[in-house]
Formats: C-alpha cells, structure tokens, sequence
C-alpha cells in the first residue's frame, strides 16, 4: 500500500466519520426535543432573546 | 394569558443573527470566484479572447442588474430563502415554489461540480508525485461531508472561514496581476497574442454562456438575511461590494491570462490562472496560485451548502415541502435537517454526473432565476410604489436595469441553446413536470393565510 493509498483510506474514514456525527446528532436532537419546538422558527423575525438555547424535552 | 404568550414565545427557535457586511460579502464572492480559477476562459475557446471580454463586460452589466435589483428587494423582504421569500410575497405560490427549486439546484450542482474539481486536483497532484493510480472519489466525498459538518455547526464560523479562505484567494489573483507588471511588456504581450474576432459576432454571443461564469452566484447572499444582524444595511453592503471586488478580478484575470496565453490554448486550459502563474517561471505565484484554486473551490462550494440549504429550509417552513425540513437545531441554530438531506444529493451528482453536465444544470438554474428577478421587481414597483413601504435601498433608474436585465437573460438563453439544447429542454421540461406535482398535490398543504408574513399594506389595485 502506497503513501496516496493511505491517503485514500484516510478521506473515505474521515468522511464516514463526520457523516456518522451528523446523523447520530440529528437522531440524538430529534429525540430530545419535541417536533413543535424545532419547527416553530417564524420567517421575518428579528427579536433575538426570545430564542437562545432552549433545555432538552427531558431537562424540563 | 400575558404569561401564556410569553411561555409560548420562549419555545421559539430562530436561526442566528450573527453576520455582518463582511460575512455577506464572503457568500457572494465566495461562491463566485472559482469561475476566475477556471471556467470562464471556455468563453475565450467559443469565440476568441476579444469575445470573452465582452461576454466579460455584458455579463458584468447582467450581474450589476441583479446586484442592484436584488439588493432593494432584500433590504425590504429580509428572510431566508432570499428569492424564494421574494417571489412569495410578490408574485405568487407557484412562482415561489419554482424559484425555490431553481436556488436549490443551481447551489446543489454548482456544489457538486466544485467537489469534483477539487477532487481531480488532489488527484493530478497524486499522479504528479508519482502515484498513479490514484482516485478523486475519496476526496470529493469528503470535500462535500467536511462543509456540510461545518454548516451543520453553525453558520458564523461557517462564513468566516468563507471569509479567510476567499480574502486570500482574491488576493492571490492581486498579486499574480501586479507580478507580470501590467505596466510593461516584460510579461504580457497583448499587441502579439490578441486576434480579430475568430467566429465573428456569433462566436461573441455563443461566449456569453461561459461569461456568467465571472459572476455566476453573486445572487445568494440574500440567503443570509434571516442571519444577518442588520439586513437593511449588510444585505446592500455586502452585495454591491461583492459585486465590485468580482468586477475587478474578473477584469484583472482577462488581461493576465489573454497577455500570457495564446487563445488557442487559454480556451482549453482546465486551470487558466494557475497556467498562467506558471508561465511567470515564479515558484512562489504557482503555490500562491495552486493554494488560491483550492481555497476558492472550497469557498465556493462551503457557501453553495449554505445557500441550498437556507431555500430548502424556508420552503420547508412554509409547507412547500415537508415541514420536517423547517426545523432549526436548538443548539447550533442551523436548518441541520436540510443540511442533512442534500448532502445524499450533492454527492450522488458528484459522484455519477459528469461535470460539464452538472455545471450546464446549474446554470440554467440559475438563468432562470435571473429572468424571474426582472419581472418580480418591476411587479414589486408596480404593487408598492416607493414611499408605500421602508426600502434599505432604492436602485437607480428603474425600469431600464430590469429591461436591460430581460433582453441579457434572452441573449444568453439562445448562446445557451447554441451549446447545450437539449439540456435547456430536458430542464424546462423537469421544472413543468415539478410545478403540476406542486399545483395539483402539494399546494393544498400550504398554509396560505400564514405564508406572507411582510408587515406591509395592500398591494396598490388588490
């Protein structure tokens, strides 16, 4: 196996990697918040503080 | 009850304002400056390196048109989906749910072509050191999952590695342009290389299709506007900068490439700048050039995520789509499942599509949107004439730039039909069969009451 090789294989594990933290983060999210809250985003607001970091569904 | 609303308005999630001009100026020049890496020099192979120059210029005043008119009526509707969210207010749901469709694809494509290119680069550098049998795939797989993790993390971090990594490929252009001393002869030799027109006047409107690719992608930083801290001034700032800035590179990498290259070759070339920088017998312009080609892809495609993810989510939101797709993360604050869902997409046409297909795709995408803004700001004109609602800005001379802005978009279809005809039909036919799914099935789960949401008076004559 030639160094481009390793290279190779290097790219195909990182991009899997990353693939995999999307989707066990957007499992994880789905599950922990409930559907009304992540979809509730109004188009043309402006106000910032009614929306920073809301707690888990299960912190509640 | 007053506790009620309040409870109701803290289980809000939004996308975060947290950008300035500068971040606006990165998507639009982000996206576009790869076409000065490599692309637009096809126009010099239709029609000569005179006729790339006014294809240059032409598209240039196609660009400035939609810069200008794009930049009144985002300061006006700021929200994500930037053209889709125009369309919605101003001309009418299915208009809407076309241009919609037009956004996300001509980013997706333009996306996936970006990948493959960075892919082949990484690989001609493989066979270069010696290996080869080395493969794209590997890389053009992780150019598209690396940019998508990024967006999915959130966007200021996002756009400011856009930011960096298009400041030093626009700079790298700078010095290549101050390197071969455009005040002497030392370096270029116009008065030897520039020839008549080669295919006369048809060569120079075949060369429009390639010319948009100077500019091709300026239009997206209107998809920021729900990020931006203050739309009404970012929006316009960093639109008309971005435009500026690509006039000049556009200007300075014809006069480098036609004053180094002879024609012939220079409408071939697959990296024309990076070409030209090694004619220089400069080891320090072609690391400079090689570092600016690479980062200029990845800006390119960083902000084509960011772009096509912003219109899937919005018309997600509205119910155009599934409103799974208009979901925020409660953390990052970033449309993650449509981040999510394109990248399949994305990597499914750069993994099987060839190139100049995509790229043609991606185009006509985006010529489409172009024609659309023409007739949506005169129709904006006509329903809120000024003075009936608060404009950011108000572009000069109205109707002429949207007249203007129609007959180039005609011009540039036919020098379209000329090279890729059947594309042009397949594609039109692709958006009918779309617009009758939309029309006949999933315009009745549209919220239409919900959908307008600008806080302006009736339209004049409604």
């Amino acid at each position: 196996m030639n160094t481009f090789e390793l290279l190779e294989y290097a790219a195909w594990g990182l991009s899997a990697f990353l693939g995999l933290w999307m989707l066990i983060d957007m499992l994880r999210t789905d599950r922990s918040y409930e559907e009304d809250l992540l979809t509730s985003s109004k188009e043309g607001e402006i106000e910032q503080s009614p929306v920073s970091d809301p707690a888990p569904e299960r912190d509640r | 009850m007053a506790q009620a609303t309040a409870s109701r308005r803290q289980k809000r999630i939004s996308l975060l304002r947290v950008l300035g001009p500068g971040h606006v100026w990165a998507l639009g020049v982000g996206i576009v400056l790869v076409g000065e890496y490599m692309g637009w020099n096809f126009a010099v192979g239709k029609g000569g390196a005179i006729a790339a120059l006014i294809a240059c210029w032409f598209a240039g005043l196609l660009y400035t048109c939609v810069a200008i008119i794009d930049s009144e009526v985002t300061s006006t509707v700021a929200a994500a989906g930037g053209q889709y969210a125009q369309a919605k207010h101003i001309i009418g749901p299915l208009m809407a749910f076309n241009v919609g469709l037009f956004l996300v694809f001509a980013y997706t494509m333009l996306e996936a072509a970006n990948a493959i290119t960075l892919g082949h680069l990484v690989q001609t550098v493989g066979i270069m050191a010696g290996f080869e049998n080395s493969s794209d795939k590997p890389f053009v797989v992780l150019t598209i999952m690396t940019l998508a993790w990024l967006n999915y993390r959130g966007v200021y971090t996002t756009l400011t590695f856009s930011l960096v990594i298009t400041a030093i490929a626009f700079i790298a252009i700078c010095v290549l342009f101050f390197a071969v001393q455009p005040w002497s002869d030392a370096y270029v030799h116009h008065d030897q290389l520039l020839t008549e027109l080669p295919y006369g006047w048809l060569g120079v409107l075949a060369a429009l299709h390639f010319g948009m690719w100077f500019y091709l992608g300026i239009e997206g930083t209107t998809q920021a506007a729900e990020e931006v801290r203050s739309p009404a001034r970012a929006l316009p700032l960093g639109t008309m900068t971005g435009i500026i800035t690509l006039l000049i590179a556009a200007t300075m990498t014809w006069y480098v490439c036609s004053g180094l290259m002879p024609w012939e070759y220079l409408g071939q070339s697959v990296t024309p700048l990076f070409d030209a920088a090694r004619l220089t017998n400069s080891t320090v312009l072609m690391v400079l050039l090689f570092i600016g080609t690479i980062f200029s892809a990845l800006a390119s495609a960083n902000c084509c995520i960011n772009d096509a993810s912003r219109a899937w989510f919005s018309m997600g939101r509205d119910h155009y789509l599934p409103q799974v797709f208009g979901a925020v993360h409660p953390k990052y604050r970033t449309p993650y499942r449509s981040i999510v869902f394109l990248v399949p997409v994305a990597l499914v046409f750069a993994y099987f599509a060839p190139l100049d297909q995509v790229i043609t795709f991606s185009i006509l995408s985006g010529l489409l949107d172009y024609t659309f803004m023409a007739i949506n700001v005169i129709m904006f004109r006509k329903k809120w004439p000024l003075g009936s609602i608060k404009r950011g800005y108000v572009y000069p001379f109205h109707p002429l730039p949207a007249i203007v802005l129609l007959i180039l978009c005609a011009a540039t279809y036919f020098a379209v039909f000329l090279g890729y005809g059947t594309q042009l039909i397949a594609m039109m036919v692709f958006y009918i069969v779309a617009s009758l799914w939309f029309a006949l099935h999933r315009y009745k789960f549209v919220r239409r009451g919900e959908q307008f949401t600008m806080p302006w008076p009736k339209p004049v004559g409604y």
